[in-house]
C-alpha cells in the first residue's frame, strides 16, 4: 500500500464517520438522558434528507439554497422529534422503559409510509454541494471537496457539543443526568422539560446527518433501515450516553471500513460487527462509556411486582379450541395459525430472557434461524428424514446459543442487547458468504414436511404440538426454582449473588434455553414455507420478537404468545387490505401502546387485580 | 320489517355471488406478488402500472376464452417468507389460476419451489438469476426476463471487440453480482485469453459507502471496470467516481445500467460512454411498440421502464397460453407455455420447452447524454434475442440433472 492511497483512504473513512457520528451522537444523547431506544432516528435521518431534496428544489435563493435546505431540514426534524416527545413518548414515560421501543417502531413504520406517499418509491439522485461539488488533488489524486468540508465539519459539531455540555448550565444537567437521572430528578430538576429539549436535540442532529448526506448518497425508501443499526453501533462501541465516546467510535468504523475494503474484501458485511463484538467483550460499557449507576427501584427496571397469570380455565379453552377449530377453517386460515403458532413460540422463548431473565436481546433471530438452517441443512446435506430435521433445529440453536450467550452474559442492559445482535449479524454474514454450504443469498430449498405430513391440517398439529408443549415448558421453566432465580437475578443482582446464586450461570442457563425454543420455533416456521434464507436472521426477525412480547405485556408470561397473535393477525390483514400497511399497523400499535402502555395483558390483568 | 329489507339485497347479492363461479363468465384470476415496498419497491411501481394496462385492454376486447382477467396484488415486501404466505393466500382462499411476478431472486426461488410442491403454474416476471430455471428449475415455472447469465453474456460478446486487457469489477455482495460477474470473465476470457483480473469488490447491498471503493479501484489501475451495483448503490457510485475521475481513467461495462431505472435517476450526471445492457424505448422503431410507449405514457405520464415492458410482456405471454391451453387447468396451462410463442411489442418471444426461459433478449449499447431530455440514453445499440446467448438444451438438461 502506497503512503498516498493510504492517506486518501483514511481521508475517506473520516468522511463518512463524520456524517456517521452527527448521527450517533444525538442516538446517543437521548439514550443517556431518557434511555429511550429510538429506533425511530434512522426515520428523522431519512426524513432530512427527503425534506433537503425538495427544499432545495423550492427555495428560490440559487446556489445558497442547499445550505439553507440543510438547515431548515434539520430545524424541521428537530420540530418533528417536539412532537413526537411531547405528544406520545412522554405519555409512556412512567411505564416499563422498553415500551417506548415500542412506540418507536411504530413510529419507524409510519414514517416510512409517508415517506413513500409523499416522494414516492423511485430512488432519487439529490443535488449536488453548490461551491464543494469537485474535487481537489491530494498526493496525485483526486478527492472530494464536500468530503473534505465534512471531515472539517465533523470536529466544528463535537467543540459545539462539549461547549453546550460543559459551559452551560443545561449541559451540567444533561450530564448529570446520563450518569444518575433519579438523583437529578430528586434535586428538583425538571425531568419533562430536560427530555423534550435532549430529544430535539438529538432528532435535529439525526437531521442534520439526514440533510448533509444528501450530496453524497441517493435517496431511497430504505435508508432509515439502513442508517439505525450501523448508528447503533457507533454508539454502543462509543459507549452510551458519551459524546466523545460516538466521535471516537465513528472514526474508528469508518476507518475500519475504509480500510477493510482494502485488505479484508471479503468480510465487508460483518467487520462492523466484529468490531463491536471485540470492543464489547474487552470493554463491556464502550470505549469511553461508564458502568451504569445500580438501579435503586427495589423491583428493577421490568418487573412492577410479581408475576401475573392468567386464569388455567382460559389456557385449557384457547387450547381446545386450537385442537377442534382448524378442521372446520378455511386452508389458509390454517397455514396463517401455523405461523402464529411458530412466532408465539419465538415470542415465549424471548419472554424468559427478556420478563423472567431481563435480558433485553437484539438478535434472537440467531436462534430461530440457526434453527431453519439446522433443518434445513440437516435434510439438504445429511439427507436426515423430515422429523429428525425436525427435531434437530433447536439442538443446533442451542449449542449456538450456548456458544455466543457464554459472551453476551457477561455484559448488561444495551450493551448485552447489542452483543446478541452482534453475534445474530454474524451468524447472517456467515450463511450469506457460504454458498457452498447454505447456498448463500439463493437459500436452500425443498424442505417441505415429509409426504405424511405434508397436509396442511396435519402439518398443523404438528407444529401445534411442538408449539403448546415448547409454550408449556417455557411456563414451567418460569415457575421453577430456576426461573424464580433468575428473576431475583434480574431483580437485584448483588443481593441475589450475596445469597450465593451463580448469576451468569444462571443467565447463561436461560439463554440456551430460550435458543432451544427459538429454534423450536424456527423449525416450525421453515417447513412452513419450504425455503430458508439469510432472510431469517436479519435484524427485523430480531424485531418482531421483541414487539410482540412488548405488545402483550412482558410482565405476563401469557403476554407473549397473545402479542404474537394479535401482531401477525394485524399484519396479515393490513398487508391484504393495503397499500400502506406500514401506516396501519403503525398506528394501530401507536395506539395500542397508549392504551395498554404495559401491554395488553400486562394492563388487563392488572386491573382485574384491581 | 326495516331488517327484512337490508337483508333483500344482501342474500341477493350473495346468490349472485354463489353463482357465479359455476356460470362461464367467472373471471380468470391471476395472482401477482411483487415487492411493492422494501428494497425492491423502486422498480415495482412502473411493472405494476402495465400489468393493470394489459389487463385493462385485454378485458376491453372481451377477456381471454370469453372471460375477463382480473389480478389480485400482494405486496412480499422483499421477504421471501412473506412472499410464500401470499402464494397460500392466493390458491387456497382467492382461488387464483397461476401465480405470476415477483422482483427479488430468494423471492422468485422461494416461490418457485412452493409452486413445484403445490403443483401451481408460476411466471416469474423480474428475477434474473439463472438458478430459477436451471439449477433449480421444474416443470411448473416460467421465466420472462433474460436471466444474468444471458445479459453477462451478451455484454462478453461486445466487450471482446474492445482491447482492454486489465479488469476489475465491483458488484453487490449477492448471488446476483457474483454470477453476473462470472459469467461475463468466464466469456471473455474464452474471447482474449490475455485478459487479466486486477481486482474484485463486493459491497455490501443497499449500504455502499463508494469513496474507498473507488480509491482501492483507482489504485489497482485496471483498464476497465465491469458493474453490477443495484439500485441507490449504484447512484452513489457515479457521483463518487465521477468526483474522483474514474470515468476519465477507466472504460466501464454495466450490466442493466443503461435501463431507464437506472439511468434515470441520474439526469445529467450520468456517466458517457459505458457499455450497458439496457432499454432504449426512445428509439424501437416497431409501430406495435411506439404504441405501447403512447399509451404508457398517456396512462402513466411518465416514460416506460424496462420493468413496464416486462409487466407488459408477461400479462400478453399468459393471456397468450391460456388462449393456447383453451383453459385454465394447471397442467393444459403448463403444456401450452412449453414452446408457447408471443407476439410483444418488441417482436415475437418463445418460451423454451427445455428450461421455461423466454427467448426475450436484451439491447447493448453504449451511454450518451440526451441534454433535450436531461438524462443519459443509450446509442449504438443493438437488441440481442436471446436465443443468441441461451445455452442448448443439451447444456441445460444438464444443468437441470441435479433437481
Amino acid at each position: 500500500m502506497s503512503p498516498s492511497l493510504i492517506l486518501i483512504q483514511l481521508l475517506s473513512g473520516l468522511a463518512h464517520a463524520m456524517v456517521l457520528f452527527l448521527i450517533a451522537s444525538g442516538l446517543s444523547l437521548i439514550f443517556g438522558v431518557t434511555r429511550i431506544v429510538n429506533f425511530a432516528h434512522g426515520s428523522f435521518y431519512m426524513l432530512a434528507a427527503y425534506l433537503t431534496y425538495t427544499l432545495t428544489a423550492a427555495l428560490p435563493l440559487g446556489g445558497g439554497s442547499f445550505y439553507v435546505a440543510v438547515l431548515l431540514a434539520a430545524a424541521a426534524v428537530g420540530a418533528v422529534g417536539f412532537a413526537v416527545e411531547t405528544a406520545l413518548l412522554r405519555r409512556v414515560y412512567r411505564a416499563p422503559e422498553l415500551y417506548q421501543l415500542l412506540l418507536t417502531f411504530a413510529l419507524v413504520l409510519v414514517v416510512a409510509d409517508a415517506v413513500r406517499f409523499f416522494w414516492g418509491t423511485e430512488n432519487k439522485t439529490g443535488p449536488a454541494a453548490p461551491g464543494l461539488a469537485g474535487s481537489v488533488p491530494i498526493a496525485g489524486q483526486l478527492f472530494p471537496t464536500y468530503d473534505l468540508a465534512l471531515i472539517a465539519l465533523g470536529p466544528v459539531v463535537a467543540a459545539a457539543l462539549w461547549g453546550l455540555f460543559y459551559r452551560t448550565k443545561w449541559g451540567i444537567l444533561i450530564r448529570a443526568a446520563t450518569q444518575d437521572r433519579e438523583m437529578v430528578a430528586a434535586l428538583g430538576v425538571d425531568q419533562a422539560k430536560l427530555f423534550t429539549s435532549v430529544f430535539v436535540l438529538g432528532s435535529f442532529l439525526a437531521g442534520l446527518g439526514g440533510a448533509l448526506q444528501v450530496p453524497r448518497q441517493a435517496l431511497t425508501n430504505v435508508m432509515d433501515t439502513s442508517i439505525i443499526v450501523e448508528a447503533f453501533v457507533v454508539v454502543v462501541i462509543g459507549g452510551m450516553g458519551s459524546v466523545p465516546g460516538a466521535l471516537l467510535a465513528a472514526v474508528v468504523i469508518g476507518v475500519v471500513d475504509a480500510f477493510g475494503v482494502l485488505l479484508l474484501p471479503k468480510a465487508s458485511l460483518v467487520m462492523m460487527f466484529v468490531v463491536m463484538a471485540v470492543v464489547l467483550i474487552v470493554r463491556p460499557w464502550g470505549l469511553l462509556g461508564r458502568p451504569e449507576a445500580q438501579a435503586r427501584t427495589a423491583g428493577g427496571a421490568l418487573a412492577g411486582g410479581s408475576a401475573v397469570g392468567v386464569p388455567r380455565a382460559w389456557v385449557v379453552a384457547v387450547l381446545a379450541a386450537l385442537v377442534a377449530v382448524p378442521p372446520l377453517l378455511p386452508t389458509f386460515y390454517v397455514w396463517v395459525l401455523v405461523e402464529i403458532l411458530a412466532f408465539a413460540l419465538f415470542a415465549a422463548s424471548l419472554h424468559l430472557l427478556m420478563g423472567t431473565g431481563g435480558m433485553v436481546s437484539f438478535g434472537h433471530a440467531a436462534a430461530f434461524g440457526l434453527g431453519a438452517y439446522g433443518s434445513a441443512l440437516l435434510m439438504h446435506w445429511a439427507k436426515a428424514p423430515m422429523p429428525l430435521a425436525f427435531a434437530g433445529a433447536p439442538l443446533v440453536a442451542a449449542l449456538c446459543a450456548a456458544l455466543y450467550g457464554y459472551f453476551c452474559v457477561r455484559l448488561t442492559s444495551i450493551y448485552f442487547a447489542m452483543l446478541t445482535l452482534a453475534f445474530a449479524q454474524i451468524a447472517y454474514a456467515i450463511v450469506h458468504q457460504w454458498y457452498d454450504v447454505t447456498g448463500g443469498d439463493n437459500g436452500l430449498l425443498g424442505i417441505w414436511p415429509a409426504p405424511w405430513l405434508a397436509a396442511p391440517l396435519r402439518y398443523y398439529y404438528l407444529a401445534l404440538t411442538a408449539s403448546a408443549v415448547g409454550i408449556t415448558l417455557l411456563a414451567l421453566i418460569g415457575r421453577a426454582p430456576f426461573g424464580l432465580t433468575l428473576r431475583a437475578v434480574r431483580d437485584h443482582a448483588r443481593r441475589a449473588e450475596a445469597v450465593g446464586v451463580n448469576i451468569r450461570v444462571h443467565q447463561w442457563t436461560a439463554f440456551v434455553v430460550a435458543g432451544f425454543f427459538g429454534g423450536l420455533a424456527g423449525a416450525t416456521f421453515v417447513f412452513l414455507k419450504g425455503s430458508v434464507f439469510p432472510d431469517y436472521l436479519a435484524v427485523r426477525m430480531s424485531v418482531e420478537p421483541l414487539v410482540m412480547v412488548l405488545l402483550g405485556g412482558v410482565q405476563v408470561f401469557a403476554g407473549a404468545p397473545v402479542g404474537a397473535a394479535i401482531y401477525k393477525l394485524l399484519d396479515t390483514v393490513a398487508t391484504r387490505y393495503t397499500e400502506y400497511w406500514q401506516v396501519v399497523l403503525g398506528a394501530i400499535l401507536m395506539v395500542l401502546v397508549l392504551v395498554f402502555p404495559r401491554g395488553i395483558l400486562g394492563v388487563l390483568s392488572e386491573r382485574r387485580r384491581g | 320489517m326495516r331488517t327484512l329489507r337490508l337483508l333483500g339485497p344482501l342474500v341477493a347479492v350473495l346468490a349472485l355471488g354463489a353463482a357465479a363461479p359455476a356460470g362461464a363468465q367467472a373471471p380468470i384470476k391471476i395472482g401477482e406478488i411483487n415487492s411493492f415496498s422494501g428494497i425492491g419497491a423502486p422498480f415495482t411501481g412502473p411493472y405494476r402500472a402495465a400489468v393493470e394496462m394489459a389487463v385493462e385492454e385485454i378485458n376491453a376486447r372481451g377477456g381471454v376464452l370469453g372471460r375477463k382477467v382480473e389480478v389480485i396484488f400482494r405486496d412480499d415486501k422483499g421477504q421471501p417468507a412473506e412472499a410464500v404466505k401470499h402464494a397460500q393466500e392466493l390458491v387456497a382462499s382467492e382461488r387464483v389460476h397461476l401465480i405470476s411476478g415477483t422482483f427479488l431472486s430468494n423471492v422468485g426461488l422461494a416461490v418457485s419451489d412452493w409452486a413445484r410442491q403445490n403443483k401451481v403454474l408460476f411466471v416469474a416476471a423480474e428475477p434474473l438469476t439463472e438458478a430459477l430455471t436451471w439449477s433449480k428449475g421444474h416443470g411448473y415455472v416460467f421465466r420472462v426476463r433474460p436471466n444474468t447469465y444471458e445479459q453477462g453474456r451478451m455484454l462478453a460478446e461486445r466487450a471482446g471487440k474492445l482491447g482492454h486487457t486489465k479488469w476489475a469489477t465491483i458488484g453487490p455482495n449477492y448471488e446476483y453480482g457474483k454470477r453476473a460477474w462470472e459469467t461475463f470473465r468466464d466469456r471473455l476470457k474464452q474471447l482474449r485469453p490475455e485478459v487479466q483480473v486486477v481486482g474484485e469488490h463486493w459491497p455490501t447491498l443497499g449500504k455502499l459507502e463508494p469513496g474507498p471503493f473507488v480509491t482501492a479501484i483507482l489504485n489497482q489501475n485496471p483498464d476497465a471496470l465491469y458493474v453490477s451495483l443495484f439500485g441507490s448503490d449504484w447512484l452513489a457510485f457515479v457521483r463518487e467516481a465521477g468526483k474522483r475521475g474514474l470515468f476519465k481513467k477507466v472504460f466501464v461495462v454495466g450490466i442493466l445500467l443503461g435501463e431507464p431505472e437506472y439511468i434515470d435517476p441520474l439526469k445529467l450526471e450520468a456517466p458517457e460512454g459505458m457499455l450497458v445492457t439496457g432499454y432504449p424505448w426512445y428509439d424501437i422503431q416497431a409501430p406495435a411498440h411506439k404504441e405501447f410507449v403512447a399509451t404508457f405514457t398517456k396512462r402513466t405520464d411518465k416514460n416506460p421502464v424496462l420493468g413496464s415492458l416486462v409487466g407488459y410482456v408477461t400479462y400478453l405471454s399468459i393471456f397468450e397460453a391460456i388462449r393456447k391451453a383453451g383453459s385454465t387447468d394447471t397442467d393444459k396451462l403448463v403444456a401450452a407455455f412449453r414452446g408457447l410463442e408471443v407476439q410483444t411489442p418488441i417482436g415475437t418471444i418463445a418460451y423454451r420447452a427445455a428450461d421455461g426461459q423466454s427467448t426475450m433478449g436484451a439491447w447493448v449499447g453504449t451511454t450518451k447524454l440526451d441534454p433535450r431530455r436531461g438524462v443519459g440514453i443509450m446509442v449504438n445499440h443493438e437488441y440481442i434475442p436471446g436465443e443468441r446467448v441461451l445455452p442448448s438444451d443439451a447444456e441445460v438438461r444438464k444443468m437441470r440433472s441435479g433437481n
